[in-house]
């Protein structure tokens, strides 16, 4: 059994509670109470929960992109809860973030070459450009994205591309952890099916540890092994995705489960209410 | 074709930039009381059709040829003054995103009485009136408050029944449902379906539900039309369409949507060859 | 889906980028009516038919070339003190520009660099910087810049000196609010998610998309900055009285309008067309720099 490569204890995130020079403190926003998750080698760990459950809080607090105002992070069996960002540096490349609006993640202002190669050389994966450049272009070449796109800005490039271009940069850092947050949210079907096809060959050949958020718990039982499911900032189940779906047992995770419309007939789906159903 | 509240017939449009084609001889019927949905993918032409039938198109979009028919009528021939009428009573629209479809400097009572006072005539009082019983309608608990509050301090969930009470406030015949709950969390999309069908069912409206999702579809629709890069690949009845797909693309975009029911089904991308050989059918 | 490539051409830097800007109507306007002016400007010995500050009383108030009464080799007239108006309005562009220029990318540096410390890096930082612009806001500007030429003297550095102290707030403001707008978008976070120091993704990363806003800003404030030239030369407050400034000339003007109405028209045109200019020029350069609006 292959041990865990991340490992989040009993983690709390807050978020204002500043204060002010002339007035009361504000009040903190807790995003996340006492959150516990792990995640080994070779796994897909699913992260599920709807707007406001604190997911991609959880997401940046795992990558050390938010502070934590208590709990311990080990990365790799190493504390990094309060590393500084320096020590935290040559950790980065081993762990990744894959983002939902590529649109958003891909500097405007930058080509895709300097995108795609500036991380590269910044961690010494390529030894100049030359064979940073290569190694781009095998990948491309892998993900069926055409060579040109280098040459491009994000803006020119098609949404399906900009979502393999944001997937291939991680990719070429080989990290050992990577976070996709909500990757596939508000992407068509087919798209959909080529990029988390794509992560899934690329997490087997790395052996990559993977957390994968998401609002689409059919998405997360078609790719992930385990799952968390959240609500308000805490963890009201988790377990082996075959087994949460077979028999969940908290009734909001019956709840969503159920809300999830299938491409099947069922005369009952709408009628059918359960226990954490607000209104009518 | 009786019992059609809508039908479209060979309707064309082109980009008027580059005249680059948007839609191609689509033709799809509605029924009185029937929810037909519209599914498509991205740049399939499904919101222009929704535009084309409100009136709504952008100016970069021209019409070329086909027929609009709403109750006999064709609304694409129609003069202008009397469209606007026509639509404005007849026909309404539920937009997608509830977080920018509300005017933010507006309160809601005005937003949401705007139809009952331009085409009723009717006072403040009195559509306020029909207002507040909107909003019972559509399960918003405290419906005074609702009234005088900004968009801004309701959630996505109660915008979206704030706009759909503004569509069944005219009742009208025809509701465009533009993916009304892409926007929504699927617990909250869940109550607003179930909303929209019992409402629908309660006034006899008909609805085209746009959509990129077959399941929401396969919940609520009753017939089914299916557009690829502007055109019609196969539309029928729901369950003959997801239980008895006629054409690939059907069949391969039912094979591409995951399914916690089935895992070992889904995520299959749909052949190149196969988009091909649409684009190069769509361009003869 | 297959997806295809965008039809447009690959932007490159550099040339590429040159060329795009040319082909901007409005920076081709704005941008050919400052070059004419700098060449005016840089080749004023040459180009102005007489010495600006000879005076000659018998030639006074002699109208432009297209009226009765005028005088030979005096295309624009002359002033009340016989000294040629085009000359002078050729000359008067030298003051116009070394004000524009200089004035507006001091104040432009200044207000850049503090806004961008304060939008990245908050806390502190943000709030001692927001505090100084606001106080700094509160002194009354005309007042400001007629007590630093009281004090540094009249002259074109004092004017320079006075806008660029005055001005750079403004550009605080907008940096400062446009950095803060960056800094939160998803670009930044994968920046910091692959290592890259703060200082790094602030210049890297943050400032070419703040660039664009900071350019339309500076071409805006070169307008400002030939306009105030002209108010405090106009109160006698810039250069010396004999160094031609349009805004000397549009005082002098605005008292012989009766004897002469082209002393007064030469400059105020000129002024207007050169902050029209700078106008264009800023927003068409706004549009042609940005990669994403540049279709």
């Amino acid at each position: 059994m292959s041990e865990e490569l991340l490992l989040a204890r009993d983690i709390e995130v807050a978020f204002g509670g500043k204060r002010r020079w002339l007035g009361r403190s504000s009040q903190p926003v807790r995003a996340l109470h006492g959150v516990t998750i792990s995640v080994r080698r070779s796994e897909t760990v699913g992260i599920v929960g709807e707007s406001g459950s604190g997911k991609t809080t959880l997401g940046r607090a795992l990558l050390r992109l938010v502070d934590v105002a208590s709990g311990s992070i080990a990365f790799a069996g190493q504390d990094i809860t309060r590393l500084s960002e320096g020590r935290m540096r040559p950790l980065r490349r081993r762990m990744q973030l894959i983002f939902q609006d590529p649109m958003a993640s891909l500097n405007p202002r930058h080509v895709i070459r300097r995108i795609i190669v500036e991380p590269m050389l910044f961690h010494g994966v390529a030894k100049n450009h030359a064979d940073a450049e290569s190694k781009a272009r095998a990948i491309f070449t892998r993900f069926s994205l055409p060579h040109m796109c280098l040459d491009r800005y994000p803006h020119e490039l098609s949404g399906g591309q900009r979502q393999r271009i944001g997937i291939a940069r991680v990719a070429l850092l080989a990290p050992d952890f990577v976070l996709a947050d909500e990757i596939v949210s508000g992407l068509d079907v087919s798209t959909q099916a080529l990029a988390l096809n794509l992560l899934k060959d690329l997490s087997r050949d790395l052996g990559l540890a993977m957390a994968f958020i998401s609002h689409d718990l059919s998405v997360i039982r078609a790719i992930c092994d385990r799952v968390y499911v959240l609500r308000s900032g805490r963890v009201v189940e988790e377990g082996a995705c075959a087994d949460i779906f077979a028999g969940p047992k908290h009734e909001y995770t019956r709840a969503l489960i159920d809300a999830i419309p299938l491409p099947r007939i069922d005369p009952d789906w709408l009628r059918r209410t359960t226990a954490a159903d607000v209104a009518a | 074709m009786s019992g059609a509240i809508l039908s479209i017939s060979r309707l064309s449009a082109v980009s008027d930039r580059d005249q680059a084609p948007i839609l191609h001889e689509v033709a799809l019927t509605v029924e009185r009381g029937e929810t037909r949905g519209l599914v498509g993918e991205s740049g399939a032409g499904k919101s222009t059709i929704g535009k084309a039938i409100l009136g709504i198109l952008p100016r970069a979009v021209r019409v070329t040829s086909g027929e609009v028919l709403f109750q006999g009528e064709d609304l694409l021939k129609m003069p202008a003054e009397r469209r606007r009428r026509l639509v404005g009573e007849q026909i309404a629209l539920i937009p997608q995103d509830p977080m920018t479809a509300l005017n933010p400097g507006r309160r809601i009572e005005g937003q949401l009485t705007d139809g009952l006072r331009l085409w009723r005539g009717l006072d403040a009082r009195g559509a306020r009136k029909i207002a507040l019983k909107l909003l019972d309608e559509v399960h918003i608990r405290d419906p005074e408050r609702v009234l005088r509050s900004f968009p801004h301090q309701l959630s996505g969930g109660m915008r979206q029944r704030v706009l759909i009470a503004a569509a069944f406030a005219l009742d009208p015949k025809l509701i465009v449902a533009d993916e009304p709950t892409t926007a929504l969390d699927v617990t909250v999309q869940k109550q607003i379906l179930r909303l929209i069908r019992n409402l629908q069912s309660a006034h006899g409206t008909s609805v085209i539900f746009v959509t990129h999702d077959l399941g929401v579809v396969a919940q609520i629709c009753d017939s089914v039309t299916l557009l690829f890069s502007g055109r019609v690949v196969e539309e029928g009845r729901t369950g003959d369409l997801l239980q008895r797909p006629q054409h690939p693309y059907t069949r391969a975009l039912l094979d591409a949507c995951p399914r916690y029911d089935r895992p070992d089904v889904g995520l299959k991308p749909i052949p190149e060859d196969l988009i091909a050989r649409l684009r190069s059918e769509a361009a003869a | 889906m297959v997806d295809a490539i965008a039809g447009a051409a690959p932007s490159r830097h550099g040339f590429a980028a040159l060329q795009a800007c040319l082909r901007d109507p409005k920076v081709a306007a704005g941008g050919c009516f400052i070059l004419f002016l700098l060449v005016l400007a840089l080749g004023a010995p040459w180009m102005a038919p007489k010495d600006p500050l000879e005076q000659d009383i018998l030639l006074g108030a002699t109208p432009p070339f297209w009226q009765a009464g005028a005088e030979p080799g005096h295309w624009l007239g002359t002033d009340d003190l016989g000294r040629d108006a085009l000359s002078r309005v050729i000359y008067g562009s030298r003051v116009a520009l070394t004000v524009a220029f200089v004035a507006s990318s001091l104040a432009a540096a200044l207000g850049a660099v503090l806004g961008l410390l304060a939008g990245w890096y908050r806390g502190v930082v943000d709030a001692t910087i927001s505090r100084l612009v606001e106080i700094w806001m509160a002194f009354p500007p005309v007042l400001l810049s007629i007590l630093l030429v009281a004090v540094i003297g009249a002259g074109v550095g004092s004017v320079i000196a006075a806008i660029a102290i005055i001005d750079w707030t403004r550009f605080c403001r907008v940096v400062r609010a446009e950095t803060i707008n960056q800094a939160g978008a998803d670009y930044v976070t994968a920046a910091r998610a692959i290592g890259f120091s703060r200082l790094r993704i602030l210049t890297q990363e943050i400032f070419p998309n703040v660039f664009p806003v900071l350019i339309a800003l500076v071409s805006l404030e070169m307008g400002i900055a030939v306009i105030v030239e002209a108010i405090l030369s106009f109160v006698g407050l810039s250069v010396s009285s004999d160094t031609p400034t349009w805004g000397a000339m549009i005082a002098q003007g605005r008292q012989l309008m009766h004897q002469g109405w082209w002393i007064l028209a030469a400059p105020l045109m000129m002024l207007f067309l050169t902050v029209l200019a700078f106008n264009l020029l800023g927003e068409g350069l706004r549009r042609a720099l940005d990669p994403v609006m540049r279709r």
